[in-house]
């Protein structure tokens, strides 16, 4: 099947379910508390552009995005290697950071609210905190997984251990400390949608619980509209850049193998 | 692992102080055992008010006052119980799709795109449509957990069955396999590592899906619940016990899956 045929076929799943969506509201067969009309839902949409609103809590809930898994990917960037590198410290953080990270990162978030309040500050610490376990084991992961003919390499040519590190070992884990990142940044974008639905004032995911407060669900789906868009660019910005960045491995890993 | 080195003794060997099998267990312990300490210290200290800061042994009070007084099995088991049921019937739901996803072309055309596009929607903003739909009550909770667990499994399993080899396929052909045969012989033995793979991450979402629907919707007997509880009593005592369950509860389910996954494709490794 052709490419177009295809793309003209995924579309009628979705054209379908709106036609039938849209006689549903029409007929009244569902009250608008439960599903509203997809018309209610674009206008809602179309007036949060216009009156700003969309615009300022979309960057709101970015900048946090932002602030918590820059903070949370350089600390596991940091613990990661150092777990990475050395046996000694693996073990020692190994158990502890394993079982602290069993919690679901949302089960600290009431916890949080009495050390530091329901601000900003807390929402960046679980934001970083979500962030940071993926990383941390992904980073340590890459690491220790380098190929051991490679390290011989090294040996023979007898590098010293910061041209090691720099020269094999990072080179050798940055698919795994992408994918590390990647998760990392899954995670942070989860996490900030519903630390903003436990507690906060601005930002989608704030908008998304004043719907529901208000009973609006037009509201409420066009803000999961806009989450979802938003959350496809991040993630596909993120793969442009991991692209961008292992363009260089094709090549190497095929005259390795 | 090869014992033998060109480039002379390593490091461990020239210093043998622990044994190989002490060793991970001495310094894994090192750090859990400097915190307590420190714990203790800052309690004993009164640097921070009992309020804020439990001691360790109010910690163990309170954790025998739950286990005595009830209510701790109760929590426990209604969580495990909410995780087992949305888990089930997610996967289920997810299994079924996933399979029609990987086995008919038509159906990934006609319904890919959409699941694609349903995934980058952060899952919970689904909860204030959930629980309008469904309540904020048990029904709620439920819905909520078994939409976290249906998107791993589909994924794995459609991935899974679109990887499955030409050449069994071929074999299937020229077998002239009925759509059952082929499903039963092929494409679900196939398939397998990546179903249990989309199985143990569809538990492990499911565990925190749970969570954060006993953090979010109606307060109910369940972990979270008493997280919610905790915070609104000022009780630090009972949210650092509930928070250290959560995490045992966490590592059962995770390393349970983990087993199960083993068992399940033990008889590959023959």
């Amino acid at each position: 099947m052709s490419r177009t045929a295809g793309a003209n076929t995924a579309v009628v799943v979705p054209a379908m379910l709106l036609v039938l969506w849209s006689v549903c509201s029409a007929k009244g067969w569902l009250p608008d508390q439960l599903l509203p009309a997809p018309s209610a839902v674009w206008q809602q949409l179309l007036e949060n552009a216009r009156s700003g609103d969309l615009w300022s809590n979309t960057l709101i809930s970015l900048q946090r995005v932002g602030e918590g898994f820059a903070l949370g990917a350089v600390a596991g960037l940091i613990l990661g290697a150092c777990v990475g590198l050395s046996r000694t410290l693996r073990e020692m953080f190994d158990p502890l950071f394993l079982f602290v990270a069993q919690v679901p990162t949302l089960g600290w978030i009431p916890l949080l609210i009495l050390a530091v309040g329901i601000d900003e500050s807390m929402k960046v610490i679980v934001i970083a905190w979500a962030s940071f376990v993926p990383v941390v084991l992904n980073v340590a992961q890459g690491m220790r997984d380098v190929p051991a003919g490679l390290r011989e390499l090294g040996q023979v040519l007898t590098f010293d251990p910061w041209f090691t590190l720099t020269r094999i070992v990072l080179p050798a884990a940055v698919p795994q400390i992408f994918t590390g990142l990647r998760e990392g940044l899954a995670n942070a974008w989860q996490t900030m949608v519903a630390a903003e639905l436990f507690a906060s004032s601005e930002g989608l995911g704030y908008l998304i619980s004043l719907g529901r407060q208000l009973f609006q669900l037009d509201l409420v789906l066009a803000m999961v509209l806009v989450l979802g868009a938003v959350g496809l660019a991040v993630n596909g910005g993120m793969a442009l850049i991991e692209r961008r960045l292992l363009r260089w491995q094709g090549s190497v890993r095929g005259q390795a193998a | 692992m090869s014992d033998v080195s060109l480039y002379g003794p390593t490091r461990e060997e020239l210093r043998p102080l622990l044994s190989p099998r002490v060793r991970p267990i001495v310094l894994g312990a090192l750090l859990p055992f400097a915190l307590l300490l420190g714990w203790q210290a800052l309690v004993t200290k009164h640097w921070l008010p009992d309020y804020i800061l439990p001691s360790p042994r109010d910690l163990v009070l309170r954790f025998q006052l739950e286990v005595n007084g009830g209510r701790f099995w109760l929590d426990v088991g209604t969580s495990l119980s909410r995780v087992l049921c949305g888990f089930a019937i997610g996967s289920a739901i997810g299994l079924v799709f996933g399979l029609l996803l990987g086995l008919s072309r038509l159906a990934e055309l006609l319904f890919g795109p959409l699941f694609l596009a349903y995934r980058q929607v952060a899952l919970f903003a689904w909860v204030p449509l959930l629980s309008m739909w469904f309540g904020g009550g048990e029904s709620g909770k439920l819905a909520f957990i078994s939409l976290s667990a249906f998107a791993p499994v589909v994924v794995n399993t459609w991935r899974a069955n679109r990887a499955i080899p030409e050449k069994l396929r071929e074999l299937a052909d020229v077998l002239t396999f009925g759509r059952l045969d082929y499903l039963r012989f092929i494409a679900l033995p196939g398939a397998l590592p990546g179903i249990a793979t989309g199985l143990r991450t569809a538990l492990i979402y499911a565990w925190i899906a749970t969570v954060g629907a006993e953090l979010f919707f109606d307060i109910a007997p369940g972990l979270g619940g008493r997280l919610n509880e905790g915070r609104d009593k000022f009780e630090v005592d009972l949210m650092l016990v509930a928070l250290l369950l959560l995490a045992v509860l966490g590592l059962v389910c995770s390393r349970g899956a983990a087993f199960a996954e083993a068992r399940l494709l033990r008889w590959r490794g023959r």
